[in-house]
């Protein structure tokens, strides 16, 4: 299969980018999350799998303090990126975004144009310095999206006005354009159709060059095809973590392999 | 495809650690805090004029329910009153009388003080006149000690409560100098004294060089009668409509008009249904000017929207799965809404309404220019019929009458009359908050 | 109150039908109401509601109908020769209504007799001093015509109502009888039951519509009046507003523009005090604060919006101006000479909106995706920049329409500026200084003691008719902003 082939080429070992221990999260009585350990490693897909419900996307949003702007919501445990705890005090949740961006379930693309979409980030960062070196960063993030060709000539058109898939990559451009080093993306291909979505996979895996990518995915298929890690949560609890491979074709864990079989989920 | 020309380094532009926040998210931050600031000044400026508001309301309406009276034991005997009747200026003659009273008064608690009628008549007004009225009235008391307590005049009662002092005060017809020697001699005496204003409660308007007669009581009778025609009809009419519109109406041009037209209509500055009522009900239809009947039609047509549109939600509130549950065990259209719709939406649809009332109550614009302004409210009405058809005012209007008199001791009772009318808004809006409480179903 | 009276045997008239009409409908399915095709309820229901529909709108109708054919006639009844220099056919119309009310009045407390009230040759000074002791305001005595045609007003009016009595009470018991035959057991009473309530709804649905008819119509129809006697051009592009007091003739000055400028200008203060606040009110309450905080202020705020304008004009008057004056008048910084200003009127009218604005904005606000937060979240944006860059563009459109909507209250409140602003129209920019709005005038016009048919009064239609088509202007675009706004979200 087409799949087994892209894991395969996959992982020379990398640097831990992500180190998460002991990680807990509630939402004011509910635990959703349960002492979750885990490594994300630099430029590897890693993606997050289970039930819906299970917490995947919970965790995926505590790695760049995203549940911060839920009031009930309180995190425990150490996530660090680089080394460095990102709920220490000192550290701004604006600063880790900006290192940590985020693409989401649905495309959201702002109500303004396709050049201001991109050039929203780069500009509150202040990361260019005049229009022209803007220009440029919204030219690179438009083409790491593999959207330039198709937006070229119309960036002042509304970004709402593209397709869906259009939009998610558009959405994808403009979390690129802050220049960070870990992508989170929940569920991006939920929304899209399947050719839209064949789109976005590519994309991903392109991603995988520079980024540390990690991808929560209800479809037990596409993270076979994207991912070189995987994690399996199932009712708060990280379950297995490990090679996407082994993980499809070898589970440890018997509740993993009920789900990939289809038993549970 | 990723763009092999572009070789920045990828994480050069950020800062090498989390905890250091460099110089630019410093002054991000400063201004997120700048930003939160504006919002809590403005929640704190919204606040600070609610407080001056209710602050100036009570600090300057509570001294109207305070009056200052003179209580004097009096005795007129049979053939007293005889003589007076007999003498040529009958009302001085009772107030010679009265004067020897308090006379007699001041001497028995050791007081001494000079005046005369004129002191006594700035005072109190025409002694003479009242006392005259009262035993006509009431021939049984004659011969029979009681106690007058006659009401002082508006700037006596403004030297009790400070609105008059000895440094401004300048001798006028009024009031002189030496009368509040005069004053300070009977409050020693314990013969004047402050008591609670029921008149100002219960009374009617008074003319308008005599602010201390002023009550507010004609006109929340007005008032009264207004609200009974405006719920009487609002509400059946309100609710008709708002279940045409939300259970039976037809996708129509018809439907879309009658839309429109509530929309608009609660938006519609409230002088303009004042204007309509003026010249469809007075001049068109000939109806009694000032009459409460006609301002209760016009605030009727005021409130329908905000009862429609209130009652609306109430009904859109209500799940589509009772609506079948109803139909389904063969129960007409009609029946499903009467039956089981409507019931479940009253609460919310006499809240409404109870808003809906409490706006109208507070209404003046309109009352103006049909006639029910302040002075019209001299009296109560004859009978329960005659309440809507005899002239009468609503208590902001005769709010209104008393701010825009000339003489200032009105400014009092102008605010002493907000007081009465907050209260009353007041309990109508905890009942409707009561009734959401009480009832409130969520699906 | 014959009136009442009528309308209560018609009730029970509809009270018996009921009755007879249920029990003959059990009686003809021989008392088994399993029989019938409808409930019982719904036959005697049938009767009443034939017996008090038909005859309710046909009182309403004659009602209406008769004070205008009884006036046309008495109208055509007066000579020319009657009607006095410098008067008018209507204001001797109205004496003729006043004179036969007070003969009403005077029957009624006994002082009159039915036969003399009804004498055509009646000593005309006696019957004044009778009919002004039973305390009927006559403005003037008596004239002969005026006499004759109140002693025929009456008489027409009392035929018409004896009329009217028996024509209604006929129709309610044909009615009944109509409904009591057509009952039998097979006679489908539910179904025109609902029909008949059905009509009911629609007619009360469609009084919306005539009272907006009623309101287009007493415009039009006076302000037409007014352009009669006063050129229209001079209305719209006069500059001066100056009416005689006087009554009549051609010295008033009635140019709507200083209104229409005060009116503006008061309006502008009002929304400089209210947008600002109520928005950055809605934006925190929405945004930031706590649901504690939201649960305590948010209410606390709406309190304003609850108060009587009244109350804001007496605020303004006593409380506001003396302030302002205080700051800004001769002691203060000399900008000021009285309380009334368009500051004090514009600032407490800003109070009143401060809740109008913040609530409609807080609406708004919360339409927007919470998904577009998010995606500005995740770049890394603070609230503030959130909420700037992003959450307000997209509310822009329905915050301008609620804003137009606030303007709209402005430009029509009316107790505020009566109280607050003053009462000189005046084409000035210092806000310091007393202006009057189109709304003021209204009330002024129509209270003073300016009779109907004078230009004095009928202008206050005209600046009614402007206020209407102002405000119903804003009014429409501001709600077709907010709906295509709420489309977009939806």
């Amino acid at each position: 299969m087409n799949d087994m082939t892209r894991v395969e080429r996959a992982v020379d070992s990398q640097d831990i980018k992500i180190n998460a221990k002991n990680v807990q999260v509630f939402y004011g009585e509910t635990h959703a999350i349960k002492d979750v350990n885990v490594d994300i490693e630099d430029k590897t897909v890693t993606a997050f799998i289970g039930p819906s419900g299970c917490g995947k996307s919970t965790f995926l949003r505590c790695l760049n303090r995203m549940n911060d702007t839920i009031d009930i919501c309180k995190v425990k445990g150490d996530i660090l990126l680089d080394g460095e705890d990102i709920y220490d005090k000192r550290v701004d949740p604006v600063q880790l975004r900006a290192k940590v961006g985020m693409v989401f379930q649905k495309p959201n693309p702002f109500p303004k144009s396709i050049y201001d979409n991109v050039a929203y980030g780069p500009r509150i960062h202040g990361l260019a310095k005049n229009k022209a070196e803007l220009d440029e960063i919204v030219e690179k993030s438009l083409r790491r999206g593999a959207i330039w060709d198709e937006v070229k000539d119309r960036l002042d058109a509304p970004g709402t006005g593209l397709s869906g898939g259009q939009q998610q990559r558009l959405c994808i451009a403009r979390a690129v354009a802050t220049e960070p080093e870990v992508l989170l993306m929940d569920e991006p291909c939920s929304a899209l159709d399947p050719i839209a979505t064949a789109q976005v996979e590519e994309l991903i895996d392109e991603l995988r060059a520079r980024y540390s990518v990690v991808i929560v995915t209800h479809s037990m298929q596409q993270a076979a095809r994207v991912s070189q890690k995987t994690a399996f949560f199932h009712l708060g609890n990280l379950v297995e973590f490990g090679e996407t491979g082994q993980i499809f074709t070898n589970p440890e864990d018997p509740r993993t392999e009920s789900y990939i079989t289809g038993r549970i989920g | 495809m990723t763009d092999a020309s572009m070789q920045s380094p990828e994480t050069g532009r950020h800062a090498a650690s989390l905890t250091a926040t460099d110089a630019r998210t410093i002054k991000r931050a400063k201004a997120e805090k700048r930003f939160r600031t504006y919002g809590i000044v403005a929640i704190a400026t919204g606040l600070f004029f609610l407080v001056v508001l209710f602050a100036s309301i009570l600090s300057q309406g509570i001294p109207a329910f305070q009056r200052t009276v003179v209580s004097v034991d009096f005795t007129l005997t049979e053939q007293q009153r005889e003589e007076a009747e007999s003498t040529l200026f009958k009302t001085k003659a009772y107030s010679d009388l009265f004067i020897a009273a308090l006379n007699k008064e001041l001497t028995e608690r050791g007081v001494e003080v000079d005046f005369d009628d004129a002191a006594i008549e700035r005072l109190l007004g025409k002694v003479g006149g009242t006392i005259r009225t009262f035993y006509a009235e009431n021939p049984d008391q004659l011969g029979q000690p009681i106690e007058f307590d006659l009401a002082a005049s508006s700037r006596v009662d403004g030297y009790f409560k400070g609105r008059v002092s000895r440094d401004t005060l300048q001798d006028s017809r009024f009031l002189q100098l030496s009368d509040l020697d005069l004053v300070d001699a009977l409050k020693e005496a314990g013969i004047i004294k402050q008591g609670f204003n029921w008149p100002f409660i219960t009374g009617a308007d008074s003319g308008v060089d005599n602010p201390g007669g002023a009550g507010i009581g004609a006109s929340v009778v007005g008032s009264f009668f207004m609200m009974m025609v405006v719920l009487v009809l609002s509400l059946p009419i309100g609710v008709a409509a708002s279940i045409y519109l939300e259970e039976f109406a037809p996708q129509n041009k018809f439907t879309d008009l009658i839309e429109v037209n509530i929309s608009n209509l609660a938006a519609v500055p409230s002088i303009v249904f004042g204007i309509l009522g003026l010249a469809v009900f007075i001049q068109f239809m000939h109806l009694p000017q000032s009459a409460p009947l006609v301002g209760g039609l016009v605030l009727t047509l005021m409130t329908l929207p905000t009862i429609i549109i209130s009652t609306r939600a109430s009904l859109k509130a209500v799940p589509p799965s009772i609506r079948d549950a109803a139909l389904g065990v063969g129960a007409s259209k009609m029946q499903a809404v009467f039956h089981h719709v409507l019931p479940l939406a009253a609460p919310g649809i006499l809240t409404g309404t109870i808003i809906g009332l409490a706006q109208a109550l507070g209404e003046t614009a309109p009352l103006l220019l049909i006639g029910m302004v302040g002075f019209v409210a001299r009296g109560y009405p004859d009978g329960f019929l005659a309440g809507f058809t005899e002239p009468n005012s609503a208590m902001p209007a005769q709010i209104y009458t008393w701010a825009a008199r000339a003489d200032v001791g009105f400014y009092e009772k102008a605010w002493g009359g907000i007081i009465i009318l907050l209260m009353f808004l007041l309990t109508m809006n905890i009942i409707a908050i009561i009734l959401r409480r009480r009832f409130e179903r969520r699906w | 109150m014959p009136i009442a009276w009528l309308i209560l045997i018609v009730l029970a008239i509809a009270a018996v039908g009921y009755v007879l009409g249920r029990s003959r409908a059990l009686q003809s399915a021989g008392g088994d109401s399993r029989g019938l095709h409808s409930l019982p309820v719904f036959y005697g229901t049938n009767v009443a509601l034939k017996t008090v529909v038909p005859a309710f709108g046909l009182l309403i109708l004659w009602l209406l109908a008769q004070p205008l054919f009884v006036n046309s006639q008495i109208s055509d009844m007066i000579p020319e020769s009657a009607i006095k220099e410098g008067s008018s056919r209507s204001l001797v119309m109205a004496e003729v209504r006043r004179t036969a009310s007070g003969l009403d009045n005077a029957v009624a407390q006994g002082t009159l007799s039915e036969t003399a009230a009804n004498n055509a040759d009646a000593d005309v000074s006696e019957l004044t001093q009778i009919l002004k002791d039973a305390g009927q305001v006559v403005t003037s005595d008596i004239s002969q015509p005026v006499l004759n045609a109140a002693q025929r007003y009456r008489l027409m009016n009392a035929t018409g109502y004896t009329i009217m009595s028996f024509v209604v009470l006929f129709v309610a018991l044909i009615g009944a009888a109509a409904g009591w035959l057509q009952t039998n057991a097979d006679y489908r009473a539910r179904n025109v039951v609902e029909q008949g309530v059905g009509v009911l709804l629609l007619a009360a649905a469609s009084i919306a519509i005539l009272t907006t008819v009623g309101i287009v119509l007493s415009l039009v129809f006076n302000t037409w009046e007014f352009f009669k006697l006063y050129p229209a051009t001079d209305f719209f592009f006069g500059l001066t507003w100056s009416p005689s007091f006087s009554g009549r003739g051609g010295l008033s000055e009635l140019g709507i523009i200083p209104l229409l400028w005060g009116t503006l200008y008061i309006s502008f203060v009002a929304l400089l005090v209210a947008v600002p606040i109520g928005l950055f009110a809605a934006i925190y309450l929405s945004e930031y604060a706590s649901p504690r905080v939201r649960s305590v202020a948010k209410p606390m705020l709406e309190v304003l919006a609850g108060i009587p304008t009244i109350v804001y004009g007496l605020f303004a008057l006593l409380t506001v101006g003396p302030l302002l004056l205080n700051i800004f008048g001769a002691d203060g910084l000399g900008w000021m000479k009285a309380g009334t200003a368009v500051m004090t009127a514009g600032v407490v009218m800003g109070i009143m909106l401060i809740p109008f604005v913040s609530s409609l904005s807080d609406d708004i606000i919360n339409a927007v995706p919470q998904a577009m937060r998010d995606g500005s979240y995740g770049l890394g944006a603070t609230q503030s920049e959130t909420i700037r860059q992003v959450v307000l563009p997209a509310a822009l459109p329905g915050i301008v329409g609620a804003i137009l909507l606030a303007a709209s209250r402005a430009i029509g409140e009316t107790m505020i500026v009566v109280l607050g602003a003053g009462a000189a129209a005046r084409l000035s920019l210092n806000p310091f200084e007393a202006m009057t709005t189109v709304t003021a005038k209204i009330v002024s016009q129509l209270t003073g003691d300016a009779d109907f048919a004078s230009p004095e009064a009928l202008v206050a239609f005209a600046l009614g008719m402007t206020l209407f088509v102002l405000t119903l202007g804003l009014n429409v675009f501001a709600l077709y902003i907010v709906r295509k706004y709420r489309e977009q979200y939806e």
